[in-house]
């Protein structure tokens, strides 16, 4: 076999090994759906009317502002999880195994990125469907939906690449669930939960120009038939720099840390 | 142990050097391993035993020296080093969240032995390890004993012919550790090379076929297990009297010097056998001297480190 036919293999083992471990403790699954969920109806039944009428609609108009938003927080909340998973591996002694194995070197970081992946997806499904039964009323043509499947995908790969790096660079279980957490802000310091235009010049400034409004914008036009202009393409640009970048931190600090 | 003797050693290393920071960790080991022999590393925590190992099974890279392992570079060549050895670590390397059998399935495809020649040999190492009843539990349910034994077979789903064992029986209660080393012996007995690191000179004296004493980077001493035993002056009997007569006649009729007059004991020398016991017990049968009481204090580590570097063993933490 080839090396690259090697890599695939090894990573479709490592691939299953995270599907066993969602399978077999879906309670951080469901607390991945859960805190997106309360969020979602917290704003939409709590600030909804207020804010919906100051952007011209009701509860209805936010909850559909809010939606695309949400869904970003559900992809920056679910990462913590890579993170601790990635941190748990890194603190006992099964990265040690695997490095003393003929195997690919990436293997195991490539599985837990693609385990991740399944896991949000499960969790973003199951917050669109809360979402839709309290109101939101997407535009969006099957094309349309096939692009947003697409922006989240891009998404979860560069968050997750990142949520790996931050695992392994994490000194402990418990510092890989706290690190990750900042990203879950994100959404809020841009326009995922209101528009930028009524913040503060130096905080509309951040939420202009940080990964995730472009992102947000790009899933909020092809949802709901907003004007997307350029977002898309800095979007995707974020998402392309965020992974690859990610991608060389992590693989670099695996293999180092895993040597000392 | 094995009879077969063979010339390609399944481990050389020559001048091997390794410090962190400051901290010079081994300071030029040479050794050898015969292929099909169990060679013991016996050091203390801290003397740089788990560094070693880190270093000969890839994980960790040398500062200067040479070393081959399976007759290859674990640096230039590491992946070939993988391909066959197999490591058992200090700390369990198992998957807790996995069941046992899911954890040697793991192992039999990242092997990438096919799902016939996979479950074959998954099926046979349950077996053999005892693990039947165990196969479908999570191993975070399993005892110590039973995660060490779930490990090994992990490591040996790959068929290595060179394992290295880094304190296998550490933190094991005594049964399990007799199992441990009856599981090494099989092993052995099918050809398997076997690099163990221990604290314990009996576990090194029940397995090794040659044993090297490592002490602040440094091999202090190697040989058989009798050679070293016979430089080592810590065994001894210790025989305790009725009264100051007894005593002063017993030592001397057994020619030694070392009593205690406020105890009423004598410390015989003896490496705690059936025959020597008898021999001594005899000498005093003959001039009619009966001990209160008698102890036997096999060789320790202490003793070992006493007789090399003129020491107790050292105890600082253990270096990764």
């Amino acid at each position: 076999m080839t090396t690259l036919a090697h890599t695939l293999t090894d990573s479709r083992t490592m691939f299953r090994r995270q599907l066993l471990h969602l399978r077999r403790y879906p309670s951080l699954t469901v607390m991945l759906i859960g805190l997106p969920v309360i969020f979602l109806l917290l704003f939409v039944y709590v600030f909804g009317g207020a804010v919906g009428a100051g952007l011209g609609g009701g509860r209805d108009a936010y909850v559909d502002y809010l939606t695309p938003g949400i869904l970003l927080f559900t992809v920056a909340g679910a990462v913590a999880g890579t993170a601790i998973s990635v941190a748990m591996d890194m603190t006992e002694g099964i990265v040690d195994r695997f490095r003393s194995m003929a195997i690919a070197r990436a293997s195991v970081l490539t599985g837990h990125v693609l385990g991740s992946m399944v896991q949000i997806f499960i969790a973003l499904f199951a917050v669109l469907g809360v979402a839709l039964l309290i109101g939101f009323r997407p535009t969006a043509t099957p094309l349309e939906w096939l692009a947003v499947a697409g922006v989240l995908t891009a998404t979860s790969f560069a968050l997750t690449w990142f949520a790996v790096a931050l695992g392994i660079v994490a000194d402990s279980v418990e510092t890989a669930s706290n690190t990750p957490m900042f990203l879950s802000l994100l959404p809020f310091l841009g326009s995922g939960f209101v528009p930028t235009d009524t913040m503060p010049t130096a905080l509309r400034l951040f939420g202009e120009y940080q990964p995730f409004t472009p992102i947000i914008e790009t899933l909020r036009g092809l949802l709901l038939g907003t004007g997307i202009g350029n977002s898309a393409a800095i979007a995707l640009g974020w998402c392309a720099g965020i992974s690859l970048l990610s991608y060389v931190w992590a693989k670099r600090k695996y293999n180092k840390r895993a040597a000392s | 142990m094995s009879t077969t003797v063979t010339t390609r050693p399944a481990v050389s290393v020559a001048g091997l050097r390794k410090s962190f920071g400051t901290k010079t960790v081994l300071d030029g080991i040479d050794l050898t391993v015969t292929e099909g022999t169990v060679f013991a590393l016996l050091g203390p925590n801290g003397a740089g035993k788990t560094t070693m190992v880190r270093i000969l099974a890839t994980l960790l890279e040398a500062d200067g020296g040479s070393i081959r392992v399976a007759g290859h570079d674990p640096v230039r060549e590491a992946d070939a080093v993988r391909a066959a050895i197999g490591l058992t670590g200090q700390f369990a390397a198992v998957d807790k969240l996995l069941t046992v059998r899911e954890n040697l399935r793991l192992m039999a495809d990242l092997n990438r032995l096919g799902r016939t020649e996979g479950r074959r040999r998954v099926d046979r190492l349950i077996q053999r390890f005892d693990l039947i009843e165990s196969a479908p539990k999570p191993v975070s349910q399993l005892s110590g004993g039973q995660q060490r034994r779930v490990d090994l077979a992990m490591t040996l789903v790959g068929n290595p012919r060179l394992i290295f064992l880094d304190e296998p029986t550490t933190g094991l209660d005594p049964r399990s550790r007799v199992e441990m080393w009856q599981i090494v012996r099989e092993l052995v007995a099918e050809g398997v090379t076997v690099f163990l690191t221990t604290q314990y000179l009996e576990e090194a004296d029940q397995l090794a076929d040659r044993i090297a004493v490592l002490d602040h980077g440094r091999i202090v001493a190697e040989g058989t297990p009798d050679e070293l035993k016979r430089q080592i002056p810590g065994g001894h009997l210790v025989l305790r009297f009725a009264d100051p007569g007894a005593l002063r006649t017993a030592a001397a009729v057994l020619n030694v010097t070392n009593r205690d007059e406020n105890a009423l004991t004598l410390q015989v020398p003896s490496d705690g056998d059936i025959a020597s016991l008898r021999a001594v017990l005899a000498t005093l049968d003959g001039v009619h001297v009966a001990p209160d009481h008698l102890t036997i204090h096999t060789p320790d580590l202490d003793d070992v480190f006493f007789a090399f570097t003129g020491n107790p063993a050292s105890t600082d933490e253990e270096t990764r």
